[in-house]
């Protein structure tokens, strides 16, 4: 195994982590709110960690690129998306 | 186990369970997220097995597009009076054995299909280079089929005009209501200004994209609509009005431009619709652009749905 | 090898992500159904990319990204369908 795959290996599993974290997150903890730090923080970095181990293995710099965007379009989306969900939790009362 | 199948299982157990929770829950709410989940789901399953120009469509029409407009009726306050009574019991088993039917056939079809499997695949694919086209399925659409899909676009202008006749007569050639009040600002504005931007460039790659690679007019049509409708809900465009002029000539412009190739064709040996040898994909493309343009305008117009206040006067800001 | 990896990785990834609906999609509240839509749509793209570069199906990552979108543009649905549905009049 070459040290690129290697790199991927460790960046990909360490992804999986975080995501089995953010799931884990979502069964214990007890409102909204809480339930959406997993969401939003676990599961994101998750995807960032795969993607940045899913780079070595593509080819050519332009797939590497439209991996990049992917992930950069997902967390804008992520963020803004976790502020509106805020604002539902505010409207309909929950979140105490 | 096998991790390819381990993968499938597991994306095949999901999408049953989602599909029997949002059959089973009383939530309207509820039961929208689940069919967009459901469709999210499906186009992983698409995908899975190969069909991705598919996956794209049911990504971006069967959960995208089709659930804003799930949202947008389940979202009206309900009304007290005229309201009918829920189907009783009888209706609902019948409506139950109905679908199990259909399912039951379905099934049968597909998993006892004659050996070996009939396929028009490698007829399909023998005349892709005349075209030009990589992509067997943008041949057939555009191609081999190409009279269902000029038709398909005449079916989504009277859609469009189903949804229009909604309206009270007051209201026919005013604008939708369904955004007005005060814009709700923060990070949608935020999403609104950046997200529309990348969604455009990803619209015109996936329609370019579309004679090689999955892609396709309708997938592109369907994310510009998207990012259309994001503006609008964030408040940064305003919805338009129904009888605009511009608005209308968007709107017909990819039927007139296709139904205009197909009796051009006339001129040509093959009759309605035939492309002049050499020319295809030039005119393919010539095609695609209005088509893409008015499958997005239809689209974000069903989503905002019926003319909700009267028609600016001439003179009105 | 490492396509046989990265297809693990993508089912794992696939069975967290089942594992968060079964508890978002119960709710109770609205926030926590629209959270639904966001867990698909960052699991599904982890799920669609492993998969997709695994097996050398480089299209996923063109799913990848419209997904990306959409599912952004999905739970802006919800959200505003969700402050339309409180608003007292029409």
């Amino acid at each position: 195994m070459t040290a690129a795959d290697v790199f991927t290996v460790l960046a990909v599993a360490a992804g999986a982590f975080f995501f089995l974290a953010g799931s884990v997150g979502l069964l214990r903890f007890p409102d909204a709110l809480t339930r959406l730090h997993a969401l939003t923080k676990a599961d994101n970095l998750g995807l960032g960690l795969i993607v940045l181990g899913l780079l070595p293995q593509v080819d050519g710099i332009f797939a590497a690129l439209k991996l990049v965007a992917v992930w950069l379009i997902a967390q804008l989306a992520s963020a803004s998306v976790t502020q509106l969900v805020v604002g539902v939790i505010r409207r309909d009362g929950e979140g105490a | 186990m096998t991790a390819p199948l381990a993968l499938d299982a597991a994306l095949a157990l999901l999408t049953l369970g989602v599909a029997a929770w949002t059959v089973a829950t009383r939530q309207n709410f509820a039961a929208v997220i689940g069919f967009v989940a459901y469709g999210l789901l499906l186009a992983l399953s698409w995908q899975r097995l190969g069909s991705v120009d598919v996956a794209l469509t049911e990504a971006a029409l069967g959960s995208g597009v089709t659930g804003a407009v799930l949202i947008a009726a389940v979202s009206r306050p309900p009304r007290a009076a005229g309201r009918a009574a829920p189907p009783g019991p009888r209706v609902r088993l019948a409506a139950a054995l109905l679908s199990a039917l259909v399912a039951l056939a379905l099934a049968a079809l597909v998993l006892t299909p004659p050996e070996p499997a009939p396929s028009l695949a490698a007829a399909a694919a023998a005349h892709l280079p005349e075209l030009g086209l990589g992509n067997p399925v943008t041949a057939v659409l555009m191609a081999y089929r190409g009279i269902d899909t000029l038709l398909e676009k005449i079916v989504l202008l009277l859609a469009l005009l189903a949804a229009w006749s909604l309206a009270p007569d007051r209201f026919w050639t005013g604008a939708s209501a369904a955004w007005d009040g005060a814009p709700p600002g923060g990070a949608l504005t935020l999403l609104a200004r950046f997200l529309p931007p990348i969604g455009v460039v990803a619209a015109v790659y996936l329609l370019w994209v579309s004679a090689d690679e999955p892609g396709g007019a309708f997938q592109g049509g369907a994310v510009l609509a998207a990012m259309w409708l994001l503006a609008m809900m964030a408040g940064l465009l305003r919805a338009p009005e129904a009888g605009s002029p511009l608005l209308r000539r968007l709107v017909a412009a990819g039927p007139a431009v296709f139904l205009a190739v197909g009796v051009l064709g006339f001129a040509l040996p093959g009759g309605f619709l035939s492309y002049p040898t050499g020319f295809e994909k030039p005119v393919i493309v010539l095609v695609e652009v209005p088509v893409t343009l008015s499958i997005a305008v239809v689209l974000g117009l069903l989503v905002a749905g019926a003319p909700g206040r009267p028609p600016r006067k001439e003179g009105q800001s | 090898m490492m396509a046989a990896f990265l297809a693990a990785a993508a089912a794992f990834v696939m069975a967290m992500v089942a594992l968060g609906l079964l508890r978002l999609l119960r709710g109770p509240g609205r926030a926590d159904r629209v959270m639904a839509v966001q867990l698909l749509g960052t699991g599904g793209i982890a799920t669609l990319l492993l998969g997709g570069v695994g097996s050398g199906l480089w299209a996923a990552v063109d799913l990848a990204l419209v997904l990306a979108l959409l599912a952004a543009f999905a739970a802006v649905a919800f959200v505003d369908g969700a402050r339309r549905a409180g608003r007292p009049d029409a």
